[in-house]
């Protein structure tokens, strides 16, 4: 399970753990976690418990796959919000009168194409992906607030697949989301490891130039990645519609920030070339677990903010402090 | 003499570019709505003072080499500082909160800089992750826009200073950037600043100290994030906790005011004057009864545009 790719020195056995397998301690931190929540309000961790807990953290690892895929190659996607968004609310107005499947088609194509604008604009344009992916959420919104106003008359449904999809649970302990989450899982872990365009995404990152004069079309890489980004993403906010039952314009725009912390505290070096998707599921859940932990405690939604923004500082830092990169 | 201003020109293309696109779109936006004069741009000038001030906050930061994506947070937390504690206050009392907003501010960005320099995290990651502390840290100081400010306060932006195609709020702006921003700039610290910005290494080998060079960076970025956020106060009269897009705006004013997102170059001077541009394209927008949310879009469309053009413009002088 070796899912870190770069040569650092090793300086101690726990140190190799962290960088090589950053998936053990993070995995010690969310059991802690989920014991902590057990004290605080006993008798809470139970079947169905762990199958919310999993369903609203599901649509938040998809968002943060996003995030790990640009991350290795030293980009970063803040568009997910506002594509995720936009992919729900098309399906849910187009399903009024188009019926779900053609709705759900729309929505992944129209994202689609705002991902291979982001990913035109990055890799042969070689506009710094922050920006492009921010000015393409001002895009999207903008667009979008448009579209509202057009389809004010025709309301908005989810379709009753997508709501058993979102927000269902089987046999009392199994979200139904997994249908569509563990091939998608199962398809970037290994595809990463195994594949060579897993491979070339992290030579991208690690060495940019050197990946050129080696022979990949870093252009090609990139381009696909944002246009899988955005589909990606697109899936996601599908689900949070169906787990809502209701879809806006702004709906997936809270998980932004959090879907990037997920990927750092999954050991995801955003300067490229390190990390995986496995620790980012075990990040979005650690996420998923405090949320409820806070919410437990009734602590307000600042100091929820606040936290977020402090752990992901102390996160980066100690990974930055044990594998002597950023 | 001649050769000293075609040098000036040379090296300020981008600024006077800009200048002349300033010039076209008042131009138009006379002939799209006549009635356009005194009080349109007095408006104008209120409106663009907080942008205007987080401008320059990340100008400053990115010209340093950095990036600070909390402007908008801080901005946040400025203006519900301000604003809580100079409710129903006098005006003494208001100079007070004023300079300690200030203060605020200066903590703040010196705290974003010193983080990314003690922990060698990247830029990006500590001051997205700054923002939503600043921004929750806002709302627990306020939890909804509320608050006030001190009359003279608002009295000072509003409004024309004699002539009435003077605006105060300009003369603010100018003012406070000509007194921090100008003698910094002539400096030891500011050369230091676009040393560290152009290349840390080199400038480490000469003797720069990069570190605390890049924590003053970030302190000065803090420092106009809070005038940003005093200004969002004193134009609104209350406290706004919530960022808004302020962070995102300030980063598309320093692309098109012409500030290298790679660091090292540009001014001050240009993103103001592109804040006034990107302004009077959302003017013109409404006046030609173009829905504001697609105002929205062009402008991200714009945004994209312009970094577009400014990298092919780097590649052609690469290959040339």
């Amino acid at each position: 399970m070796t899912e870190s790719v770069g040569t650092v020195r090793l300086t101690g056995g726990w140190r190799t753990i962290i960088r090589d397998q950053p998936i053990i301690p993070l995995v010690v931190l969310l059991v802690a976690l989920v014991a902590v929540l057990e004290l605080a309000k006993p008798g809470i961790v139970n079947g169905n418990w762990v199958a919310t807990t999993m369903r609203a953290a599901i649509p938040l690892a998809i968002l943060a796959a996003c995030q790990t895929l640009a991350m290795l190659t030293g980009g970063i996607d803040l568009s997910v919000g506002a594509v995720a968004s936009m992919a729900a609310f098309l399906m849910a107005t187009q399903a009024t009168g188009q019926g779900p499947l053609v709705a759900i088609a729309i929505a992944l194509v129209a994202a689609a194409v705002a991902g291979l604008v982001n990913g035109i604009a990055i890799g042969v344009f070689k506009v710094h992906p922050l920006i492009m992916t921010l000015g393409m959420s001002l895009v999207v919104l903008g667009l979008m607030s448009v579209y509202q106003l057009l389809m004010v008359q025709s309301g908005t449904l989810i379709p009753d697949a997508i709501q058993w999809l979102g927000s269902g649970i089987s046999f009392g302990f199994v979200p139904n989301s997994l249908v569509v989450f563990v091939p998608i899982a199962i398809l970037i872990v290994v595809g990463l490891r195994r594949s060579g365009y897993g491979r070339l995404l992290f030579a991208v990152g690690d060495n940019p130039v050197a990946s050129r004069l080696a022979g990949a079309r870093v252009w090609q890489v990139l381009v696909a990645l944002y246009v899988m980004s955005a589909i990606l993403a697109a899936i996601a906010g599908i689900l949070i519609a169906g787990l809502n039952n209701s879809a806006t314009v702004s709906l997936v725009e809270q998980s932004v920030l959090p879907s990037v912390a997920a990927a750092v505290i999954g050991g995801t070096s955003i300067m490229g070339g390190r990390g995986g998707y496995s620790g980012t599921i075990v990040g979005a859940l650690i996420l998923t677990v405090l949320t409820t932990l806070l919410t437990v405690l009734e602590m307000p939604e600042a100091v929820r903010q606040v936290l977020f923004g402090a752990i992901i500082v102390l996160v980066a830092a100690a990974y930055t402090r044990v594998t002597g990169e950023a | 003499m001649v050769d000293a201003v075609a040098s000036w020109g040379r090296r300020n293309v981008w600024t006077l570019g800009l200048v002349g696109l300033l010039v076209v779109f008042l131009a138009l936006t006379k002939m799209i709505q006549p009635n356009y004069g005194a009080p349109g741009i007095q408006g104008l000038a209120i409106s663009i003072l907080p942008i205007a001030f987080a401008a320059v906050a990340q100008a400053i930061v990115v010209i340093s080499g950095g990036i600070d994506l909390s402007v908008g947070s801080m901005m946040a937390l400025a203006s519900v500082t301000s604003a809580v504690l100079m409710k129903d206050q006098g005006d003494a009392f208001g100079v007070a909160v004023v300079v300690g907003v200030l203060l605020l501010g200066l903590t703040a960005g010196a705290i974003n800089g010193g983080l990314i320099v003690a922990t060698k995290v990247p830029d990006i990651v500590v001051t997205l992750a700054m923002s939503f502390v600043w921004a929750g840290t806002a709302l627990l100081i306020l939890n909804t826009p509320g608050g006030g400010a001190a009359p003279w306060l608002m009295a000072v932006i509003s409004g024309p200073l004699g002539n009435p195609w003077l605006p105060k709020a300009l003369i603010v702006l100018a003012v406070i950037v000509a007194v921090v921003w100008l003698p910094l700039r002539r400096s030891t610290l500011g050369l230091t600043l676009y040393a560290v910005g152009s290349s840390p290494l080199a400038a480490f080998r000469s003797g720069v100290a990069v570190g605390p060079t890049k924590i003053i960076a970030y302190a000065l970025t803090g420092f106009f994030s809070a005038l940003g956020g005093l200004a969002l106060t004193a134009s609104g009269g209350v406290g706004a906790p919530v960022p808004g897009s302020y962070t995102l705006q300030s980063v598309a004013a320093i692309v098109l005011g012409g500030v290298s997102l790679a660091g090292g170059r540009g001014g001050v001077l240009g993103p103001i004057i592109a804040v006034i541009v990107l302004a009077l394209v959302r003017t013109d927008l409404t006046f030609l009864g173009v829905d504001p949310n697609l105002s929205t879009a062009i402008q991200g469309a714009i945004l994209i545009g312009v970094v577009m053009f400014g990298s092919l413009v780097a590649m052609r002088k690469v290959r040339a």
